[in-house]
């Protein structure tokens, strides 16, 4: 190892220019060894760029990076520890899934008997068999974790693991990233299911339009905002007379589920609920809730619903 | 390297691809030697181009590998569309990045796919050759051709050396298949790039301007497995491939090395 011998990743001002259109500007961010770092941003952000760089399918315009404290110019230095799923699993259709995970182990190196207890491991253990043209969207998916896994990595870098995955599949690889995380595996992992990230991501790396936006702790992020008041009148007939009092007090308010999400200071509840008192409305829940990740998401990156 | 030759068999040995190959090779070989000997002396014609090919001519050591040599610029269509499109699927199907991850070095990865493809055109032409020897061997007596000759040293000397330069020209035709696979990236592409090429406008422009023969690739690259038949020498033919698939080849390569793997 050459430098940031406690990172997985590190990148500094690395750019990627396509003609005149930055794909990634400037970019900083690093992710510590042995951390769930979730990977953020809307579409076209940069994500799966700055993930091929990482991989040394593309080259950087401009920046420096280390993978596992390799510089990234040098993939072939880090990559025999590093298991990754780019944009979704891709396979020879004619193949049977287990003879694809042969062709990998074959490519790597590997021992060809791991190939059908990664199989099990990903739920497949019954139709590595059969031919990857059919499997389902998610199946193909758990195929592209296993083939991730090959290498018994270091560092995984998953992008949209749980795309075409039903809900059992997500708690699967909620429960997987979480138990790799905890043998000390470092998971560099881009999705959209944000409410997922918030569970298992310690770190977050934000991107919007190609710049960060965000680097650091989960926890961090989210203890940085603005805590949003909710108030539920008892009955709903009052729910747009408590609106107006908000509004007219100087409130940003939007209605949730039949309650007035009231972006205030905590201490003005004390103000509202005698407001709504001397309006003859009562409260049947006043309550200061911390926004989501999903939440913080759409405010920091500016994304619509 | 030798991990990505071991990694690429896998995908050629599947039964799909080395069953229907191996079926195609076996078809159009045993059909050529049928037809050259079945019609043996028929004045309309039972050779290369209308010619005729004697009892007398079959019976010499060369007899024996006549329809082999005549199948052999057909075997490296086959071997061009597999080539091309064993390479340009990567790109279409997207599996490049995971081979790419596994093995970042490109050129052992362009090394190794290619030498595997050349190992499986290498079983295709010896197969080819074996079915094509078998009827020789059974339409012999049908078409009164003395078979003694075959078996002497210039008979082995002339299958040997038939072997070598069909396996020579096979190479050239699916190197090109590859190059054109890694610049287009698309196996339709690349297929009909190369097969419209051979088949249709090399043959209208030998025909049309007969000096340019002598500087087409694909004639050159014929002109290795029949040697001397063409108005220009095997040697001529030999260096001038040569030079222009390894100069295509270090272009592509290059462009390999070089290129962003987007898809």
């Amino acid at each position: 190892m050459n430098q940031g011998q406690d990172l997985a990743i590190s990148v500094s001002d690395l750019s990627k220019v396509y003609g005149e259109r930055a794909a990634l500007s400037h970019a900083t961010f690093s992710v510590p060894l042995g951390t769930v770092c979730g990977f953020v941003g809307p579409n076209g952000s940069g994500k799966t760029t700055t993930i091929r760089m990482l991989l040394g399918l593309i080259s950087p315009t401009g920046g420096t990076g280390t993978v596992l404290g390799h510089d990234i110019s040098h993939p072939e230095k880090y990559l025999p520890q590093v298991g990754a799923m780019i944009e979704g699993p891709a396979f020879y259709p004619a193949l049977s899934g287990r003879e694809n995970l042969r062709v990998l182990a074959s490519l790597g190196g590997f021992d060809q008997a791991i190939v059908d207890p990664l199989l099990e491991r990903v739920g497949l253990g019954d139709r590595g068999g059969s031919k990857f043209k059919t499997y389902s969207l998610g199946m193909k998916q758990r195929l592209g974790i296993a083939a991730a896994l090959l290498p018994n990595p270091k560092l995984l870098v998953l992008d949209e693991p749980t795309n075409g995955l039903d809900p059992n599949g997500i708690h699967e690889v909620r429960s997987l990233i979480k138990d790799l995380a905890a043998d000390g595996t470092s998971v560099f992992v881009s999705s959209h299911l944000l409410s997922e990230l918030q569970m298992i991501s310690e770190h977050l790396v934000m991107l919007r339009e190609g710049k960060v936006i965000f680097n650091g702790k989960t926890d961090d992020l989210l203890s940085a905002q603005q805590p949003v008041l909710v108030a539920k009148p008892e009955y709903a007939v009052d729910l747009n007379k408590l609106v107006e009092i908000v509004t007219k007090s100087g409130h940003a308010v939007s209605v949730v589920d039949g309650a007035a999400n009231i972006l205030t200071p905590v201490d003005w509840a004390a103000t509202l609920n005698r407001l709504a008192f001397e309006a003859g409305i009562t409260l049947s829940a006043l309550t200061s809730v911390l926004p989501t990740l999903e939440e913080t998401f759409f405010e920091m990156t500016g994304a619509s619903e | 390297m030798i991990h990505v030759i071991f990694a690429e068999m896998r995908k050629l040995r599947r039964p799909t691809l080395l069953l229907s190959t191996m079926a195609i090779v076996t078809l159009l070989t045993t059909l050529f030697t049928f037809l050259t000997f079945w019609r043996v002396g028929n004045p309309d014609g039972n050779g290369r181009r209308g010619e005729v090919v004697t009892a007398q001519f079959l019976s010499t050591p060369h007899g024996l590998v006549y329809g082999f040599n005549l199948v052999a610029f057909l075997l490296g269509i086959v071997a061009l569309c597999i080539f091309a499109s064993q390479t340009a699927q990567e790109y279409t199907y997207g599996t490049l990045r995971n081979l790419l991850v596994r093995q970042p070095s490109r050129m052992k990865i362009l090394g190794g796919k290619y030498l595997a493809m050349v190992l499986f055109a290498f079983i295709m032409v010896i197969f080819s050759m074996i079915s094509s020897v078998a009827m020789a061997y059974a339409l012999a007596g049908h078409a009164h051709v003395v078979t003694t000759s075959w078996s002497t040293s210039a008979g082995i000397t002339a299958l040997a050396t038939a072997l070598g330069n069909v396996l020579l020209s096979v190479t050239c035709f699916g190197t090109v298949g590859m190059i054109l696979g890694l610049l287009f990236r698309s196996p339709i592409s690349a297929i009909a790039t190369g097969v419209i090429w051979f088949l249709i406008l090399e043959n209208i422009l030998a025909g049309l301007i007969t000096s340019t023969a002598k500087w087409l690739p694909g004639q050159n690259i014929t002109n290795l497995t029949t040697g001397q038949n063409f108005s220009f020498s095997y040697q001529h033919s030999l260096i001038l491939d040569a030079l222009y698939i390894v100069g295509a080849a270090a272009l592509v390569s290059i462009l390999f090395k070089r290129r962003d793997v987007a898809n």
